[in-house]
Parts: structure tokens; sequence; C-alpha cells
């Protein structure tokens, strides 16, 4: 584990549903991951009980931390793997490929950076 | 991107008087027009942009760390500046801590990709405890902009 912020602890998960399961999502808002967005991306990631990881071309990160999501600087375009590894996995990368099927919600406030 | 790209090294803050979120921002922006690194005409107009961010969601991200930034028209390229506060502000961030340290950004409109890597180096350094602590106990400017450079080059060795 690297350094994170301080996030509610999942509890160990059983160790009869630690399935990973993954899926690709795209960076479709125009500003890429910046803080905003990484911010709700950490956010819904904290929400479950299971690892949720990001994984880009040269690099694998905690998708429950906003330190390390912005280390990303996932620009427009970029294709990202979502992996999750719990109980939970299924939902959890339901509602992390909702938030950028919506462009974390950001074309109407675009102005805002 | 090192933090030698974006930070004015004249507009480094150790001790800022500010107690209140707009008045943090408030004396960097003044900082950085002080470094003439923002024309002192733009500067209501910028602080008022970062705070209509703000409004969005607060920029302290944890950690005792806030990034407020804005992108504004009035600049060319990224310019950024460093400030800490050692008593702290109370700025709503996301783990609901005060703040001390304070790297705020003005980025042109039309590149949102240097923002992402500004960001990216900060997040990652700050990643590094000993680097924030470090940051955050600065006895003055020189300090922090030598802590930057060590982190420019090599990653703070704790």
């Amino acid at each position: 584990m690297t350094g994170t912020l301080p996030c509610p602890e999942a509890d160990t998960p059983h160790t009869m549903s630690q399935q990973t399961l993954t899926r690709e999502v795209v960076v479709a808002n125009s500003q890429g991951l910046h803080a905003r967005p990484a911010d709700l991306l950490a956010r819904e990631a904290r929400r479950w009980r299971s690892r949720i990881e990001l994984v880009a071309d040269t690099q694998r990160v905690d998708g429950k931390s906003i330190l390390e999501v912005l280390t990303l600087a996932a620009e427009a375009g970029t294709r990202l793997v979502v992996e999750a590894t719990g109980p939970d996995a299924q939902e959890a990368l339901e509602a992390i490929g909702v938030l950028f099927e919506r462009k974390f919600n950001e074309q109407a406030a675009e102005q805002g950076g | 991107m090192k933090f030698s790209d974006f930070v004015a090294t004249d507009a480094i803050r150790s001790h800022v008087e500010a107690g209140t979120k707009e008045g943090v921002i408030r004396e960097m922006v003044q900082a950085l027009v002080n470094a003439n690194r923002i024309a002192a005409g733009d500067q209501e107009s910028i602080v008022k942009a970062i705070m209509k961010r703000e409004d969005l969601g607060s920029t302290g991200i944890g950690r005792g760390v806030a990034v407020p930034h804005t992108k504004h028209p009035s600049v060319s390229r990224l310019v950024g500046t460093v400030a800490v506060s050692p008593k702290g502000i109370e700025f709503e961030s996301l783990d609901g801590e005060p703040v001390q340290l304070f790297f705020l950004l003005v980025s042109p409109p039309d590149r949102p990709g240097d923002h992402l890597r500004a960001l990216e180096n900060i997040s990652r350094q700050l990643r590094d405890d000993a680097f924030c602590r470090l940051l955050k106990s600065a006895k003055g400017p020189v300090e922090i902009q030598h802590l930057l450079e060590e982190a420019d080059s090599q990653g703070i060795v704790s």
C-alpha cells in the first residue's frame, strides 16, 4: 500500500469474494482529470469496500486517494482501466463508469477550472 | 513538469498574514503581482475567478494542502506560487482539516494539459510526508525554494 489520504478502512473482505473485475473508461471531459473530477472519483471509490485501482499506460494508483488520482495527469481522451477487487466490485465499477460517462458533470461548469 | 517550470520564486511566502480563505488567495495573487508575473490590473479578476472555482468545491485536497487555481486569459503560460500559513487556515478542505500549505496556479484557458501536469507534480511530491512537513515548517521563502529545487532534482531524501 502506498501512503494515501486517511480514508475509512474497508472491512476485510471475506476470502470467498476477492474477485477482481475491470472496466475500461475514457476521460471524456475536455479538462481531463483535474482536481474536481479527481475528488469526485476518489469519493465515489471510497464508498465501496472493494479495493479500486486505476491503471494507465505506465502506472497504477489507488482510486480512493485524490493525490494518487492526480498523479495520473490524465488528459482528455486518455484511456484507463478501472480495477476493482472485493465483494462489491461489480457495483463499484458500474458507479465509477457512470462518472466517466457523465464527464464528471463538467461541461456546464467548464469555465470553473 | 517541475516546480521550477511554474513556481515564481519571488512570489513564495513562508508566513502568510491572512487568516481566511479569500485572504490567503488574495495575498498569493498580490505576491504574483509584486513579482511581475501578473498585471496589477488583473489581480481582482483573478482573485474572483479563483474564489468562484472554490465555490464549486474546495481545492483543499487533504494533508493540510490546498491548490487554489483558475484559468485566466491574462496569462500566456502557467504561473504559480507557494505559500505557507504555519498556524493553518480553515479552507473547507476535503478532510475537514485546516490548510498550511498552498500551491496557487493560474493557467491559460487553452492549456489544460499544463495545468494537469502541474497538479500531477504537486500531488506526486506531496505523497512524501517528509516533503510536506519540511515545507510547512520552512523558516523562509528561500528554504521553500530550496526544498522545491531538491524535489525537482531527486525527491526529498528523509
